[in-house]
Formats: structure tokens, sequence, C-alpha cells
């Protein structure tokens, strides 16, 4: 399993039966590939779909009808819902979205996540990403633990924020992090790495858990 | 009764320098045949409304999907919208100066424009709080309720909206299909003028009145891409 898939089934794990559940573009969409059996996910996709169902194939896909909030060929699964923007977005911000799953450029020690916008360099935009992660009960980062060897996960994010304060879990190839009151704690690692590595890593103190384990899942990739 | 109209006139309707809202989202529900009509004439100065830049090429590949043909075409001078990473071109003429961008939080953009529509003097929302998007001209002020902050923002209206229906009976009212939905019920109440380009025009009581999305009495022209 590549570095993206590993993080990707850590986070699947977060997630249990019945979750209405939003997932950014990139890492975060090959959750649902490690959901555990069992669990059944309500796919929520900003430009107008509760209860995406699986992609569909050429013959089926109605690509000038029906796609995703990436843009590509989507369609409702059963009991799933069409609705407008206005409804999509009451939906996400009146916290009827039990998580959200979406990268980072920077989060901090805080919990304030940075992820729309890289000041004369890069200016895409935020979509629906801070209302996203406004409204949703959990707010989880999944993304790699360092950006070649710079550190994302910060005291103090430099780059504008999307939101203050959002952010409960950050999920890495090298751990899980819960953002809390007090700070940073690592609940759990990837064996792969030591403790000393984990936070040389990272760029803010991490409190090691009283209850830290291994990795789910880290057995087969260490 | 919505006056029914030809792509062409439809398009010529838009003066330079018009406020025009266009539903869509990535290309998928954009009125497609009107844009390709409002290209043809080159109409200029003009702002756009709308979620994002589109895409450089459409599900069949073609060139310049939605409103991406506007904005290569150098028609639009500003775009209001919650995306432009999908569409390389807005950040070219970004950069050179040429186009002005305002980046909207996709749930605001959405309240903003029902808000033009409503009647309502503006949208309350706690998304942006803290973010440089408090900086904006679109946010009125900051405002704390029982101890929760949120941004004021302002209504968004046009003068012109262009939707695309799927299914349009002579009445004008509107039957959308599958996304093509997302803000085009709102933007047909925040425009003065609104033009619905439609997929299939249908009889009269074939569009269940439950089932009917836009009001008719909104919709002052059905295009039909035909010249009638």
């Amino acid at each position: 399993m590549d570095i993206k898939g590993f993080i990707a089934a850590r986070v699947a794990r977060e997630l249990k039966d019945g979750d209405v559940v939003n997932l950014g573009i990139g890492l975060p969409t090959l959750v649902t590939s490690y959901l555990p059996a069992g669990v059944n996910v309500i796919l929520q996709s900003e430009n107008g779909i509760i209860g995406t169902g699986p992609t569909p194939g050429p013959d089926q896909a109605e690509p000038l009808y029906i796609t995703n909030a990436g843009g590509l060929p989507a369609a409702v699964g059963p009991g799933g819902a069409y609705v407008d923007s206005c409804v999509s977005f009451a939906f996400i911000r009146g916290g009827h979205v039990d998580c959200t799953v979406l990268g980072a450029l920077e989060v901090d020690a805080e919990g304030n996540l940075a992820n729309w916008i890289i000041p004369g360099k890069k200016v895409p935009g935020m979509g629906g990403a801070m209302d996203l992660v406004v409204g949703a009960k959990k707010v989880i980062v999944a993304m790699e633990h360092t950006a070649k060897g710079s550190h994302k996960i910060l005291e103090k994010c430099s780059l504008p924020l999307t939101a203050v304060k959002c952010v409960h879990l950050i999920i890495t190839e090298m751990g899980a992090i819960q953002v809390t009151d007090a700070g940073l704690v690592l609940t759990e690692y990837n064996p792969a790495y030591t403790l000393e590595q984990i936070q040389a890593a990272t760029g803010a103190k991490l409190a090691i858990s009283g209850d830290l384990r291994k990795m789910a899942g880290a057995e087969e990739s260490a | 009764m919505p006056k029914p109209i030809g792509g062409k006139a439809a398009a010529a309707l838009i003066p330079a320098g018009a406020v025009i809202m266009f539903g869509g989202f990535l290309g998928c529900g954009n009125p497609h045949r009107f844009i390709v009509e409002l290209a043809e004439l080159g109409t200029k100065d003009l702002t756009v409304i709308c979620n994002d830049g589109a895409l450089p090429n459409g599900p069949d590949g073609d060139e310049f999907y939605g409103v991406a043909k506007l904005i290569h075409n150098k028609q639009v001078k500003k775009l209001i919208c919650t995306h432009v990473g999908t569409n390389p071109e807005v950040a070219r003429q970004m950069n050179e100066g040429t186009l002005d961008v305002s980046l909207i939080p996709q749930g605001s953009f959405a309240e903003m424009i029902r808000a033009g529509g409503a009647g309502l003097g503006g949208v309350l929302t706690p998304t942006g709080y803290g973010t440089i998007v408090r900086e904006a001209s679109h946010v009125h002020s900051v405002v704390e309720i029982d101890g929760r902050h949120y941004l004021l923002e302002r209504p968004l209206r046009a003068d012109y909206a262009v939707v695309y229906g799927y299914k349009v009976d002579p009445f004008g009212n509107v039957w959308y299909k599958g996304t093509t939905r997302n803000f085009s019920p709102w933007m047909a109440m925040a425009a003065d003028t609104v033009i619905v380009e439609a997929e299939n025009l249908v009889g009269a009581g074939e569009i269940e009145p439950e089932n009917i999305i836009t009001p008719g009495v909104l919709v002052d022209y059905i295009m039909t891409g035909r010249e009638v």
C-alpha cells in the first residue's frame, strides 16, 4: 500500500456506519476504498448530492448532467437525493454532516487550518472548504506529514486561514494526532518511525498520549 | 408569459458591462448554448457571477467548457466566484491584471444570492470568521450574537441570470436534472431579467406542479436554441 492509501485506510477507521461524510479532492477520496466491512457511509457532494453512489461506468455516466464536486461523472446511490446549493450548504453549515476529511497546506497546535491560498503563488479559492470545516461535526486533516521535509504541522499557521480552531484530528503516514485545548497529542504512531523522528518532522510540540498505540494498519506497511 | 427567444437574440439582450449570473458548477449546469452565442457576439466587460471558472476542456474533450469560453475570449472583466483552481487561464489573466476575481466561500455565495432574491438585507454566517475573507468588500461587518462571531455578508444581485433547464414548459416552469440545479433556482430570483436555456421544451402540465423547481413567473425569456 502506498503512503496515500495507508493514510486513507487509517482515516476510514474513524467513520461509523451511517455517518454523513464529505470527502475533499485528492487523498480523502481514497477513504471509501478502505471502509471496514459493515461500515456504510452516506457521501455528500457539495455541488448537490446527498448519498452519492458508486462512480458510473462509461456507459452509464451522464457528465453533462450529473457530476461530483470534482467535476467528474457521478450518480446518486439508492435513497440518494439531488439538492440545490443552498440546501447543500445548509446541510454542511447546519451540522448535518458528521465528518469531513480534507488536506492541508498547514495546520497548527490550536487546530487552525490553512488550505486554500498561497498568496502571490497560488490562488485556487476556498470553494466549499470554509463552510465544511466550520459546519461539520468532526474535521479530519488527512495528509502527508511534511511537504518534502518542510513542516506542515506548526505552532501557528503562517498562511491565510481557512478557519480558526476547526480541526479535531490529523492523520498522516507517521501517526494520528488529536487537537486538544492543551495542544497536539500523539495518540497513535507508525512503528516505521521513532517518536523522535515524528517529533522532528513536526513544527509544534507533540504531547504523547498516556494511551499511545501503534497505528492501526501500520504493521502491513512497516 | 415568458417570451420564446432564439439563441442569437437571447445573447444580444446582454449589453457590454452587464452583471450576469450563470448557474453551473465546473460547467455542469452552465447554459452552454447561450454561452456559445455570447462568445460569438464578443460582448465585453462583463461581470460574471458563477461558482467557478469552469474547465479548459469539457467531458467530450471540447475546448473551453462553459463560462471558460467567455474567460478565454477576454469578455469578463470581473469574476465573482468561489473557486478558480480548475481553470489556469483565470490565474493567468489575474496575474496579467486584466481579470478581477472576487472569491467568496461557496455556502456564503449561495446564501448571498438567495438573500438577493429573497429581499433579505444580508446573511449572517460563521463561515470565514477569523480569516482574510473579513477584509473583502462583500462583507459588511462582524456581528457577535450570544458569544458567537458571524460575518454579515451583503446580498448579491445581477442584471441578468441565465440558467439551464432540462425541462421547461411554455409557462417558463423549470425542472433541473441531476446536479445541473446547483445555484440556478436562486439565481433565477436574484436578477432583473431571467433567461432559461431549455434543453427540452415540454407541454403545459408535463412537469407536475409539485415538481416545478423554478416557477415560470420568474422567467422572462425561454431560449429554445431555435429561432422562433
